[in-house]
């Protein structure tokens, strides 16, 4: 066996035996570097004869690429156990919760709110607005309740010494838009309304969304498919559904429209979801609006009643009792 | 309205069974909203006569009773009600019948006593709620015959919701007609024919009261026997139609009433002195009604009067004095029509809602009086005996309604249906609804029928041809017209973007009823300049809300009562304040926290939420506003609801924009809460306008940053060190921030320290070392200049 067959296999096992970088590093040093014991047998070339010079040198190069190759090939395994070791050092416990992870949101009623009125912006409503604090003339009056009229018992109203009152209906909002523009009218007004009512299904305060729209064309069709794509589009789900003749005095003819809803115990029953109709003429004419040129629809819906159908919610009350245990359930 | 099925079919052909008539009343506006069943399972209940009573040898209660029921022998019955009695004819229940309830009638031992069936209580039928004896049946009843025939078994009570346009319903010949044009099929009611006049008993009539009682009929019956029973037919109508009878005078008025719609009252005519006068109420004019209510009327109260006193209010309720009792042998029975405007909101104004108000304020047909005072006068007589006087009263014909025609055109109806109908078909539903009908060039002239007073205009009419056509029939169709787009401007937050982004740091939007009780607002001293409402529901919701916290905090309060210690809440919503003219009403958000700055956690420590964290979760809501320069606090002109050292007011570019802070410590012992609750206050048309970013060209040169530490007087903020670096370094400043403070041990009363970060950069160049040096020198004279600070060693 040659001198450098020997240097060879004593360095092949000096590197298997090297067990940390930094002693790799020294031996990498000690056999390939400038004085290394590998490079040193270049030097022995120049003793040579110059036809065996070749081959020698052919087999230290050989040499030297064996060995740099076992070295790198130590350093990888090296550096991947140091690795994997550092690793297994910082394992953590996943499961165990992040910080600042209380849950918080909107509250159901606006989550439905948004959700309605989101869905009639598509359809090219604006959003308009009203004050909650009404005079008789935009609660009533202007929407053809005769003072006195029996329609008014429907909604118990709460009054101000002033003679001013908590609008009963988000349609005073009808009124004010109808005053301050000329039609074509595409509005969605949500808001709080007031009725002095307080029991399981009647809060004082509760929420309406109010749409509107005149036109030179719309009809009563127009209303049947604009309501029926809105409960659709708002449950994500088809319903039978029924238009009912009604009586509101701002709208003639006056509809309710009735779901087909499934009950927790499987049985169903009809429910009713919101109150409609063609504008009355009356409602126009006091807005200044000619009702031979112009027709339209408006609608009215309980906020809480879609927020307690999407949202399996059994009890009015719950949603102003803020409780957050209650509340977190829709965040 | 509530009504016997059986009663409307024998009024009106129905073709269709029961779930189709309820099905097609819904669907032309009479909502069927509650449907009782009577008398399903009455197989094997006949009139039983109770023959021979003896007493149970065991029971002091019971009775043994002989019971003839129409078969080969007697029964013997064991029967505890308390108006068992010989003579007594009652619905008896068989051996082998099953009860509405369930209840199996098999032969049973009481007490040791064999009971071959059993003696019934209406209850106990599912006939009427009485269940205080066995339901007493007339003595006319064939012994056996079976109990459902002898009550016009089986039946339903429907009840219908009318809506306010629809008084002609209410009263079974209006609702007979609306269901012949519902099914276009045939009406059977028979208008009454004129009593026989055998009687000569008058009473003149004066009408004062202009055109609120344009008709008022009467007729004396004299001699009547009062104790006359009200035959069952009669008795079942009224309960099926929710009403109890009471005497027959009493029966037939409110029979009628049920019938033809028609109110009647009927008064002792005996305890009436001269004529009836109608007139208005004289101002503070007493009266005891028959409910013995005393009140005390004005002139807009309509009076039935006679010459010595009120007698009733009328329209609404009779008066005690003058009222039928059980000694009444002779009547006088009023049939007029009173004007809905003279009428509506008096009944309410005294407390009342009566059958005849709640007729009279929507509307009753002017041509009934005379037809319902013909029924009445009959079925007394039949009833009661007596003999009927001549017609009596007064008119003032040119003060009776008067149905004007009306014009339908065919292409309006089409233009506002969206459907078109047939002429045809439009002319004979118009006839079915006893319109009088003229077809035209472009459509119809319809005079509607006495009894619609709600049809006075097209809109009527189309709203009659569509329900009775069938709104099923209307197609469905998406609107067309101008696609106008209504962009949101860029410039206006809306305030659920507000609302989104503190649910997005923990706090869960609440919504507070807006009323809140006074001596709440007394407490945080905002009890000055409310709006408070004329008619609460209670003393806890009398007030509007002059800011959304106390409600919040009483939202908080609750929680923390709830175990939710860590609590974050907000809320937007309209604040009311009294103003010049007219309440001013304004949008705020508030937002409150109490407990610990964060959520509960393994691997942090704990600490109570303080004014910073606070502030910082409200300068990520006005940082979508408006930049943070625009933005700034000071401790001035604090409400007096915060801590006066741990509050503070925010300004947007110098406009109040609301509060901030700790819960003054006297307010939360006064709200019984902890101390350390941080409210927030703000104005929300002052956030919501956001201002448009413009882009600033971004240094290409490299920062860099030098820390600074001073040491000065710790009445000198933060704000005032920032103020004070800013200007000194103007835009070579691109940011400051302050690292630490420091006030304690070393440092002596009064003083503290602050460590302050300046990043410096240049647009044009890169800063040298001896740039930045200069900085912070300049920065430091400044400061020992404007701020009395030396830096710190």
């Amino acid at each position: 066996m040659s001198d450098i067959e020997t240097l060879v296999r004593d360095a092949l096992a000096d590197i298997e035996r090297t067990d940390a970088l930094d002693a790799l590093q020294a031996l990498r040093v000690s056999l390939l570097g400038k004085s290394g014991s590998i490079t040193a047998q270049l030097k022995t070339l120049g003793k040579l004869a110059p036809e065996e010079r070749k081959a020698a040198g052919a087999a230290i190069n050989q040499a030297k690429v064996r060995v740099g190759e076992a070295l790198d090939a130590r350093r990888d395994a090296l550096q991947e156990a140091a690795l994997a070791q550092r690793l297994a050092s910082e394992r953590i416990d996943v499961t165990l919760p992040g910080r600042d992870g209380d849950r918080a949101g909107l509250h159901p009623v606006t989550r439905a709110l948004e959700r309605i009125a989101d869905i009639f912006e598509r359809l090219g409503y604006q959003r308009a607005d009203g004050p909650e604090i009404e005079d008789d003339w935009h609660n009533f009056e202007a929407l053809n309740f005769p003072p006195n009229h029996p329609a008014r018992t429907m909604h118990d109203t709460f009054y101000f010494p002033d003679g001013r009152l908590l609008r009963t209906h988000t349609s005073p909002v009808q009124i004010r838009t109808l005053k301050d523009r000329q039609p074509p009218v595409r509005i969605i007004a949500p808001g709080k309304v007031y009725r002095s009512d307080s029991d399981q299904t009647h809060s004082p305060m509760f929420h309406q969304i109010e749409g509107l729209l005149v036109d030179e064309t719309s009809s009563f069709a127009d209303l049947k498919g604009t309501l029926a794509t809105f409960v659709r589009a708002f449950f994500e789900r088809d319903f039978e559904m029924r238009f009912r003749p009604s009586f509101f005095p701002f709208t003639e003819p006056s509809a309710e429209l009735d779901i087909r809803w499934e009950t927790d115990d499987g049985s169903e029953r009809w429910m009713e979801v919101l109150g409609c109709g063609m504008v009355h003429p009356n409602v126009l004419r006091n807005c200044g609006i000619d009702p031979e040129r112009y027709t339209g629809f408006a609608f009215g819906l309980g906020v809480e009643r879609f927020a307690m159908l999407r949202y399996g919610v059994t009890d009015l009350r719950a949603f102003f009792e803020n409780d957050l245990r209650f509340l977190r359930q829709f965040a | 309205m509530k009504f016997s099925e059986k009663w409307l079919r024998e009024l009106v052909d129905i073709p269709a069974d029961r779930d189709a008539l309820l099905r097609r009343l819904t669907m032309a506006g009479l909502e069927v909203e509650d449907v009782e069943l009577l008398g399903e399972s009455l197989d094997g209940v006949v009139v039983g006569e109770i023959v021979a009573a003896e007493p149970h040898p065991d029971a002091d209660r019971l009775q043994v009773c002989t019971v003839e029921a129409g078969l080969d022998a007697p029964l013997q019955i064991v029967c505890g009600a308390p108006n068992a009695r010989v003579g007594l004819k009652a619905p008896l229940a068989t051996v082998g019948a099953t009860l509405p309830g369930g209840i199996k009638i098999k032969k049973a031992k009481l007490r040791g006593v064999e009971s071959s069936g059993m003696l019934c209580s209406a209850k106990e039928l599912g006939v009427d709620s009485d269940a205080s004896g066995l339901m007493e049946l007339p003595a006319d009843a064939r012994t056996g015959a079976p109990f459902a025939e002898l009550l016009g078994l089986p039946d339903a009570a429907i009840e219908i919701g009318l809506t306010p346009n629809r008084p002609d319903c209410l009263g079974m010949w209006g609702l007979a007609r609306d269901v012949a044009a519902q099914f276009d099929s045939t009406l059977k009611i028979e208008p009454p024919s004129a009593v026989a006049i055998d009687g000569e008993a008058s009473r003149e009539v004066r009408l004062d009261a202009g055109a609120d009682c344009p008709r008022y009929l009467g007729r004396i019956v004299e001699g009547i026997d009062p104790s006359a029973p009200t035959p069952l037919w009669m008795a079942e109508r009224l309960r099926r139609a929710g009403l109890r009878p009471i005497s027959v005078v009493v029966d037939v008025t409110n029979y009628v009433m049920l019938e033809t719609g028609q109110p009647l009252h009927a008064f002792d005519n005996d305890r009436l002195q001269g004529a009836i006068v109608v007139r208005h109420a004289r101002d503070g004019e007493p009266l005891t009604l028959l409910d013995g209510t005393e009140v005390t009327l004005t002139p807009e109260f309509l009076l039935i009067a006679d010459e010595a006193a009120p007698l009733a209010v009328a329209g609404i309720m009779g008066g005690l004095a003058s009222s039928v009792t059980d000694a009444t042998r002779n009547v006088f029975l009023e049939s007029a029509h009173f004007a809905p405007t003279a009428i509506s909101g008096r009944a309410r104004k005294l407390g009342l809602h009566t059958d005849a108000s709640h007729r009279f304020e929507r509307g009753v047909d002017p041509e009934l009086p005379r037809q319902a005072l013909e029924r009445a006068s009959a079925l007394l007589r039949e009833l009661a005996g007596g003999k009927a006087g001549p017609l009596l009263g007064a008119e003032r014909v040119e003060d009776l309604p008067v149905r004007e025609v009306v014009s339908l055109r065919r292409a309006r109806l089409e233009r506002v249906l969206g459907l078109r109908i047939e002429d045809t078909a439009v002319h004979r539903m118009l006839e079915a609804l006893q319109c009088e009908v003229e077809d035209t060039a472009d459509g119809w002239r319809a005079r509607p029928p006495s009894h619609r007073f709600d049809i006075e205009r097209e809109e009527d009419l189309i709203e009659e041809v569509i329900r009775i056509h069938g709104y099923e029939h209307i197609p469905t169709h998406a609107p067309s017209g101008e696609l106008a787009l209504q962009a949101d401007p860029e410039g206006r937050l809306k305030p659920l973007d507000l609302g989104l982004q503190l649910a997005a740091r923990g706090y869960q939007e609440a919504i507070c009823m807006a009323f809140v009780k006074a001596e709440l607002l007394q407490d945080w001293g905002l009890d000055a300049d409310t709006v408070a409402l004329a008619n609460p529901l209670s003393a806890d919701l009398a007030v509007m809300r002059p800011s959304l916290l106390p409600g919040l905090i009483e939202a908080l309060r609750r929680n923390r009562a709830r175990q939710q210690s860590r609590v974050r809440l907000f809320e937007l919503g309209n604040v009311f304040k009294a103003g010049a003219d007219a309440p001013v009403e304004t949008a705020e958000l508030a937002l409150v926290a109490s407990g610990a700055a964060h959520a509960e956690q393994w691997g942090q420590p704990s600490r109570a939420v303080d004014f910073h964290d606070l502030k910082g979760d409200l300068e990520s809501v006005l940082a979508l506003c408006a930049d943070p320069q625009a933005w700034s606090f000071d401790a001035e002109a604090l409400p007096h609801w915060l801590h006066p050292g741990r509050g503070a007011r925010v300004l947007r570019d110098g406009k109040v924009a609301g509060y901030i802070g700790e819960l003054h410590p006297r307010l939360t012992s006064a709200l019984d809460l902890d101390a350390g609750v941080l409210v927030g206050q703000l104005h929300l048309p002052i956030l919501q306008p956001r201002t448009l970013p413009h882009a600033q060209p971004v240094s290409r040169y490299p920062s860099v940053r030098r820390d600074l530490a001073v040491e000065l007087s710790d009445t000198v903020s933060w704000g005032a060190v920032e103020a004070c670096v800013r200007a000194t370094l103007g835009a070579r400043l691109a940011q400051l921030l302050v690292f630490d403070r420091y006030a304690g041990k070393g440092l002596g009363d009064g003083r503290k320290s602050l460590a302050m970060g300046l990043i410096l950069q240049d647009a044009s160049r890169t800063l040298t070392d001896e740039d930045a040096d200069q900085c912070v020198a300049d920065a430091l004279a400044a400061l020992e200049r404007d701020c009395m600070a030396r830096l710190r060693g």
